[in-house]
């Protein structure tokens, strides 16, 4: 029985910091950055995390229909919002897949995405899935330090099955070895980093050659069939190295995304992958790896199916859709490394009441709302009675999803007062295509093209608030520009 | 077949505090101002009132809950209190109250008091709070500028109407309650400002700059109601009788349902029919000589003319324009000087814009007075957010009227 990728997707956040922005207002301190002040790195907003850019990817990856067949996730990331509190369950509480799936939170290297791929893969062929695949990262690097322009936010999913699907799985292998090259204890922020030659030269050079040549004799492929060759280094020519001594054509090496995206830690393999499928011909063979403690490499063959499963947007789309940012000051800010004074309201009492939560948690982190049996109206939230105004019935409604709705714009507003961390908060009323409407913040709002009314919108999982003083977030749906 | 209360119940007395940012002066003290004014007003002994009601919107901010605080301020004689929150429209509800205590006979003499103070949270604006445990989860993080705000894109794109046109009345509206203002020494705000500065202005919630927000102020207001015949009965002449008291809350048709564009008050349009029909009116537009409506922003002041039957559907902007509602013009809109000049402590507002009715009515108004005495006046209050509120219409005349 075969094994492989059915369907992929991912998604890469809007904002691109100017990296010549953060060389500039750093080059007092650290004059050594200029060299990596080409491109443009993405960053998640304010109220983005690891779990939003999962919920995104998998969006991205999958239409609505195939959701209910899902019997795993597995959600890979070093940068979990969550340490005790299943990360994975509210990825698959917000994408709706059911109780019966088989959820999971893979953490602790940067290998977390590829191993959890892996890992997905051998459940499948032995009869586990389907099994969605995510990986996310949210990077957390200190100002004026190289990972924070080398690094990138985002996340990728894949589909995995039983049969061919888009991409035959041909051979894996994985090497485990406790290469320190860098470290992040529990309750710390950053990463501790050691030489980049060293990692080179011991790391990426000495331990990688060996996990991709056995993968692809497992694969019985020779290396200069590959036609895709993905190593999720942000180094410059490591990749072209690799190839050269593993026996690859140099034309196979992909590009790791520095220039437009940066790296974006465990999720780094998957989004190679992804973006390489979208890029691959039927019959075209792909080498995805990962590093981190080791190295994983797998080998998969894209088949005929390719061209008729798609991302809605996929990685290459993802990266057209930029808005370039020089706002460094505005970045440090949400990311918590400036402490810029936030005023009184921003000190409201953000305490989620847990009962409440679980009570209403379709409605939250699902967007269902109802739908009447008696006069058909879609509304939001579902309620005992219906709200249409020539209806009314009681205990009328069956379960309505709105993620997936189209909407539009009925009114808005840019506001100034009210806390929010990236001012002005937009919000308004958005009114959904099949009926119904709630008011809602907006998300991602450029300020330089100016909202209407009417215009079209769809709906985006989100951080609704933060709970600093208890370390807790909320998660609600936000209407953005389509 | 219920028959209203039109003329059952008479305004025996009415006082208002100063409104301001009152730093020296508690709650306590606010009440006791607008209370010592109200009873002096009325001729009687506080012993002679037999019930309270008695409003708050943020007690949390001040007083507490219930009606004990304003039983203990003013050493009621163990009446009955009920404390009234309604939003932003809790100081009408307080009146509704004591307005339906005597029309039905319960009590002969009852009170209505309203309170906010507001400036003890360290900032401007309204007080930022809880919303609602599940509401605060999905609701959007708005303030009241940011919810009136909206009332702008969603008149502007159902009228056709340039950002411009739309604001340059709304700064009409500004700069004619602030004339207002500048005659009332109970006024916050008793400066004089002009269109261009209102049009300049700091932005707060696109399109709503600093001047099209009300101010932000501690007050309380007051007042004494029984019936027309004990009125008689203590001497007053020239009564000023309720002739309507009408409220309309939201059931979720607007947040919820498709049926409203969001450029109007659906809860104002159904208040205002009631009252009109309670009070006996059937053209609002010639009987209405005077109003006080709840120009929160100088938006809702706008689209509120049209809900209120004044000006046709998307004729507003013209007779704000042509000044029918300035001091001077047919139907003066906020002669006191409106929530734009006194702020707006919460559960006071709705009183406060009573009492001016009421001196106009009586011809005490000074500076402000008209030279004719309206035979009807309205006041408008309206709690929470267009698109889910409590609206609130009350309307007062002469006796005989």
């Amino acid at each position: 029985m075969t094994v492989g990728i059915h369907a992929f997707g991912g998604y890469v956040p809007p904002r691109r910091l100017q990296r010549a922005a953060v060389v500039d207002a750093n080059a007092w301190f650290a004059p050594a950055l200029k060299s990596l002040g080409r491109g443009e790195r993405a960053i998640a907003n304010w109220d983005e995390d690891a779990i939003t850019m999962a919920v995104e990817a998998v969006r991205d990856a999958l239409s609505g229909a195939q959701r209910d067949a899902m019997a795993g996730l597995f959600l890979a990331s070093t940068s979990l919002p969550f340490a005790d509190r299943q990360n994975a369950g509210v990825v698959a509480e917000a994408l709706q897949l059911g109780r019966q799936v088989r959820t999971l939170d893979v953490a602790g290297s940067q290998r977390a995405g590829s191993s959890a791929l892996i890992t997905a893969l051998q459940t499948a062929a032995g009869g586990g899935g389907p099994v969605l695949v995510v990986a996310a990262e949210k990077r957390s690097a200190r100002a004026a330090s190289a990972l924070e322009l080398t690094s990138g936010d985002g996340a990728a999913a894949v589909l995995v099955a039983r049969g061919d699907g888009v991409a035959r799985l041909l051979g894996v292998a994985t090497d485990s070895v406790d290469f320190v090259d860098h470290y992040r204890e529990q309750q710390q922020r950053f990463d501790y980093s050691w030489e980049e030659r060293w990692i080179r030269d011991e790391g990426y050079l000495e331990i990688a050659p060996v996990v991709i040549r056995r993968a692809l004799q497992t694969a019985g492929v020779e290396p200069e069939k590959v036609d895709h060759f993905c190593f999720p280094a942000a180094a410059k020519r490591v990749a072209d190295t690799l190839a050269h001594k593993v026996g690859l054509r140099a034309g196979s090496v992909r590009d790791n995304l520095q220039q437009g995206c940066g790296e974006v830690g465990a999720a780094h393999p998957l989004l190679l992958l992804v973006h390489a499928l979208e890029h691959a011909a039927p019959g075209d063979v792909v080498v995805a790896t990962g590093f981190g403690q080791g190295c994983d490499a797998l080998v998969v063959e894209a088949t005929g199916e390719l061209g008729r499963t798609r991302p809605v947007r996929g990685i290459a789309g993802h990266l057209a859709c930029r808005r370039a940012d020089s706002n460094y000051q505005r970045y440090l800010s949400i990311n918590d490394l400036l402490t810029i004074d936030q005023g009184l309201r921003a000190e409201v009492d953000k305490q989620t009441g847990l009962t409440t939560l679980y009570r209403n948690k379709e409605m939250l982190l699902g967007m269902i709302g109802g739908r009447c049996r008696a006069c058909g109206t879609p509304q939001y939230p579902k309620s005992g009675v219906c709200v249409n105004p020539d209806c009314h019935a009681v205990d009328s409604q069956d379960d309505c999803p709105f993620s997936e709705q189209g909407a539009r714009l009925n009114s808005f507003t840019a506001d100034r007062l009210t806390y929010c961390p990236d001012p002005p908060a937009y919000y308004g009323m958005v009114q959904f295509d099949q009926g119904g409407r709630a008011m809602m913040d907006l998300a991602d709002v450029n300020p330089a093209l100016e909202l209407v009314v009417g215009q079209r919108m769809r709906m985006v999982f989100r951080v609704k608030d933060y709970d600093r003083a208890r370390g807790f977030r909320r998660y609600f749906w936000k209407a953005t520009p389509d | 077949m219920a028959t209203g209360i039109r003329d059952k119940v008479a305004l025996l007395g009415m006082g208002c505090s100063r409104f301001g940012e009152r730093w020296s002066a508690n709650a306590e003290d606010l009440m006791l101002e607008a209370f010592c004014e109200a009873l002096t007003d009325a001729g009687i002994d506080k012993h002679q009132i037999e019930a309270a009601w008695f409003s708050t919107a943020i007690e949390e901010q001040h007083v507490g809950k219930s009606g004990i605080p304003l039983a203990m301020a003013l050493r009621l004689p163990h009446i009955p209190v009920t404390r009234v929150e309604n939003y932003c429209a809790s100081g009408s509800e307080a009146f509704r109250g004591a307005v339906y205590a005597v029309a039905s006979g319960a009590c002969d003499v009852a009170l209505a008091l309203g309170v906010e103070k507001l400036k003890d949270t360290g900032y401007g604006g309204l007080p930022q709070r809880s919303r609602g445990a599940v509401n605060d989860m999905y609701w959007s993080n708005m303030s009241a500028p940011g919810a009136f705000a909206q009332l702008a894109s969603a008149y502007r794109a159902k009228h056709g109407m340039s950002r411009d046109d739309l604001k340059r009345a709304m700064a009409h509206i500004s700069v004619k309650s602030h004339d207002n203002g500048a005659k009332n020494p109970k006024a916050h705000l008793q400066k004089r400002i002009d269109e261009e500065r209102v049009m300049n202005a700091p932005m707060i919630a696109e399109p709503l700059g600093l001047f099209d927000c009300c101010g932000v102020s501690d007050g309380s207001a007051c007042a004494i109601v029984t019936t027309p015949d004990i009125a008689r009965g203590l001497g007053k002449a020239d009564l000023v009788t309720i002739k309507a008291v009408q409220l309309a809350v939201s059931n979720g048709t607007e947040v919820q349902h498709n049926s409203w564009d969001g450029s109007y008050f659906m809860t104002t349009r159904v208040a205002s029919t009631r009252a009109y029909r309670e009070a006996g009116i059937d053209n609002p537009r010639q009987a209405v000589g005077l109003t006080e409506v709840h120009d929160c922003f100088s938006v809702t002041e706008l689209v509120t003319m049209e809900d209120l039957q004044l000006s046709p559907e998307g004729g507003a902007i013209r007779d704000v324009m042509d000044g029918v509602y300035d001091a001077d013009g047919a139907v003066p809109c906020q002669i006191d000087g409106g929530l734009k000049c006194f702020g707006h402590p919460i559960g006071a507002s709705g009183l406060r814009m009573l009492y001016e009715v009421y001196l106009q009515m009586q011809g005490r108004a000074g500076d402000r007075q008209r030279s004719a005495t309206p035979a009807f006046g309205l006041t408008h209050n309206l709690g929470g957010f267009p698109h889910q509120n409590v609206s609130s219409v009350v309307i007062v005349g002469q006796a005989d009227a």
